[in-house]
């Protein structure tokens, strides 16, 4: 181990089963730092068990779990966030009742470690706040900061998500189709948002979107029937048949 | 380029900021004391009830853990106060500290039961050991007096100067007091990074623990806290009747806060204290009319309440509210409209009207 170079995510041998079922089959997964990783797969492939698995959701039949060479297999999911695993959700899992500025203030607060603290209020606590402002400028959210999150558009909704993990500073941010359900049209606020995501940090991006991938990625695993079918850079997946076969030629018929 | 910016972290910086509504509600509150004097036992008695009912605010309201037992935590409050008084010493603040203390430390023993599990199971387990501790209470009438209930607790004067007397008054000062400050000191915690973690929690927990947030501890933490609060209650109820009797612990009591929270509206504090004078009031009013049946309108009010919604009956109150806000002199209408949307401007326009 220690000859390596430390991968920012490694899973060894990862399993899970449902009873019979086998969602995630020995999966040994790598991801270096600062990567931007794409992790594919046709629907069943069983790719939102495997971010069940990595944020601590779920826990594994057998295998491990390595972020930054520590071994958090049975790291309850918040520690895990506290060491910089932080993950965006395709379906938008929002504070709605809070409004933005509170929410990335809050999120701000949390990491810092002040999270629960009981007196000074969150409003006043500036260093959060002006964060918070800065960050939701970044995500093209300052018209809506004191508005109600329910109430907020979609396009909207959906930079927030993403920003609420950014909000945590993560080292390694698992994206879950980050794009999901916004029109074309709106797509490029958040794909630049995404694309001035830090250097140093490792993106790992579950994507059904071939287009994007390949715009965003530069290496990606092929996840079939719970199994890693491939891996390799971008390049190099979308000349492999065999991926051709399983993968991409279904999406280019749909 | 931060010129939108700037307003809204105003705005938040200021949302603590006291507005002349909460003023108006503590001044009706002590106005009550001055010139209707007569009916002190009356509103020592609400004051009881609005803080009972600001600690399930806490959880239900903040939290989101719905409960149909936190008269066990009104009712160890109640009884260690007693005990306390009868076997200890007599002092208030004393017994009160004790009552408060060991009510939290149920809560938090108990805390785990409520940590999982469905809304249903929560109210099960919670109605359950409310019954155990009810039936301990009843079994153990060595100590607690039973059935009969604990007689002789009797105070020495309120820092050693306020003899608590027949008529009440210094006993809702006392009540209303401790009701002020604890209420206070919720209003803070509630502002800070620690009540916020509760709402996100409230609102998607999953989401709270994918940021960070350890979710069981700060649910403990809080049901730790609202049992403390309940359990101040109770001990003042103890001393200000000198009486404790198994009813503190009964379901009733249980029912009854929820009850008042849900008139009041949850999750901005004041509600706890509206249910509470509306449920009492009604109580009084509806018991007056028809002395056997006053349940029935009290069960319809319930019906239509929920069944109409509780922004929709109120939301006359809040244009009105509003209104009365423009005139004292919001300069800052982005401010207002802000505070507003928190789904809890809809009662606050209601105290105005409703505050006797």
């Amino acid at each position: 181990m220690t000859d390596t170079p430390v991968l920012a995510l490694q899973t060894a041998h990862l399993q899970k089963s449902f009873g019979g079922i086998h969602a995630t089959q020995d999966v040994s997964l790598q991801v270096v730092p600062g990567a931007r990783h794409a992790l594919i797969g046709p629907n069943g492939a069983g790719k939102t068990t495997l971010v069940n698995l990595l944020t601590g959701i779920l826990t594994p039949s057998a295998g491990t779990i390595a972020l930054h060479g520590e071994d958090i297999t049975r790291m309850p999911p918040h520690r895990r966030v506290r060491n910089g695993l932080v993950r965006t959700f395709q379906i938008n899992q929002l504070f709605t009742d809070l409004t933005p500025l509170e929410t990335l203030a809050m999120v701000i607060a949390e990491r810092d470690g002040i999270g629960a603290r009981p007196c000074r209020a969150l409003g006043r606590r500036t260093a959060q706040v002006d964060e918070a402002a800065a960050l939701a400028e970044r995500f093209h959210l300052a018209d809506v900061l004191d508005a109600r999150t329910r109430v907020l558009p979609y396009g909207k909704r959906r930079l927030l998500e993403i920003a609420i993990a950014v909000a945590a500073r993560p080292r390694v941010l698992l994206l879950d189709e980050p794009v999901a359900g916004v029109p074309a049209g709106e797509s490029r606020e958040i794909l630049d948002t995404l694309a001035a995501l830090p250097a140093d940090v490792t993106v790992l991006l579950i994507e059904h979107d071939m287009d994007l991938v390949f715009r965003f990625a530069t290496r990606m695993s092929v996840l079939v029937n719970g199994a890693l079918f491939a891996e390799g850079s971008t390049d190099e997946i979308a000349r492999d048949p065999r991926v051709k076969a399983v993968y991409l030629g279904e999406t280019s018929l749909a | 380029m931060s010129d939108a910016a700037q307003p809204a972290t105003e705005t938040l910086r200021r949302a603590t900021r006291v507005l002349p509504y909460e003023i108006a509600i503590w001044a009706v509150a002590v106005g009550a004391a001055v010139f209707f004097p007569r009916y002190s036992p009356l509103w020592n008695e609400i004051a009881i009830l609005a803080l009972f009912a600001l600690s399930l605010d806490l959880i239900l309201g903040y939290a989101g853990i719905v409960s149909l037992g936190h008269a066990a935590f009104f009712g160890v409050g109640a009884y260690a106060a007693g005990l306390f008084a009868k076997h200890v010493m007599g002092d208030p603040l004393a017994g009160l500290a004790v009552g408060a203390a060991l009510a939290g430390l149920v809560g938090l023993l108990t805390s785990p039961l409520v940590l999982r599990g469905s809304d249903l199971t929560r109210l099960m387990v919670t109605l359950g050991v409310a019954l155990i501790l009810y039936e301990l209470a009843n079994r153990f009438d060595n100590i607690t007096g039973g059935a009969d209930g604990l007689q002789g607790v009797a105070m020495t004067p309120l820092l050693g100067a306020f003899t608590f007397g027949l008529s009440g008054r210094v006993a809702f000062g006392y009540s209303l007091a401790v009701l002020f400050v604890l209420f206070v000191i919720a209003r803070r915690l509630m502002h800070s990074p620690f009540g916020y973690s509760l709402r996100a929690i409230r609102d998607n927990r999953m989401r709270a623990t994918a940021i960070g947030i350890p979710v069981s501890r700060r649910l403990a933490m809080i049901y730790t806290i609202a049992a403390a609060y309940a359990g101040a209650a109770g001990a003042l109820l103890a001393q200000t009747t000198a009486f404790v009797s198994l009813d503190a612990f009964d379901f009733h009591r249980s029912a009854d806060v929820m009850l008042m929270v849900v008139i009041g509206g949850t999750g901005y504090l004041y509600g706890g204290l509206i249910g509470a004078v509306v449920f009492r009031s009604m109580y009084d009013v509806l018991s007056g009319i028809t002395t056997q049946y006053w349940q029935f309108w009290l069960g319809l009010a319930l019906v239509v309440l929920v069944v109409v919604g509780h922004e929709r009956i109120v939301r006359p109150f809040r244009a009105i509210g509003e209104w009365a806000r423009g005139r004292f002199g919001q300069k800052d209408a982005r401010a207002v409209d802000a505070r507003e949307r928190g789904g809890d401007g809809t009662v606050r326009g209601s105290d105005g009207k409703r505050a006797p």
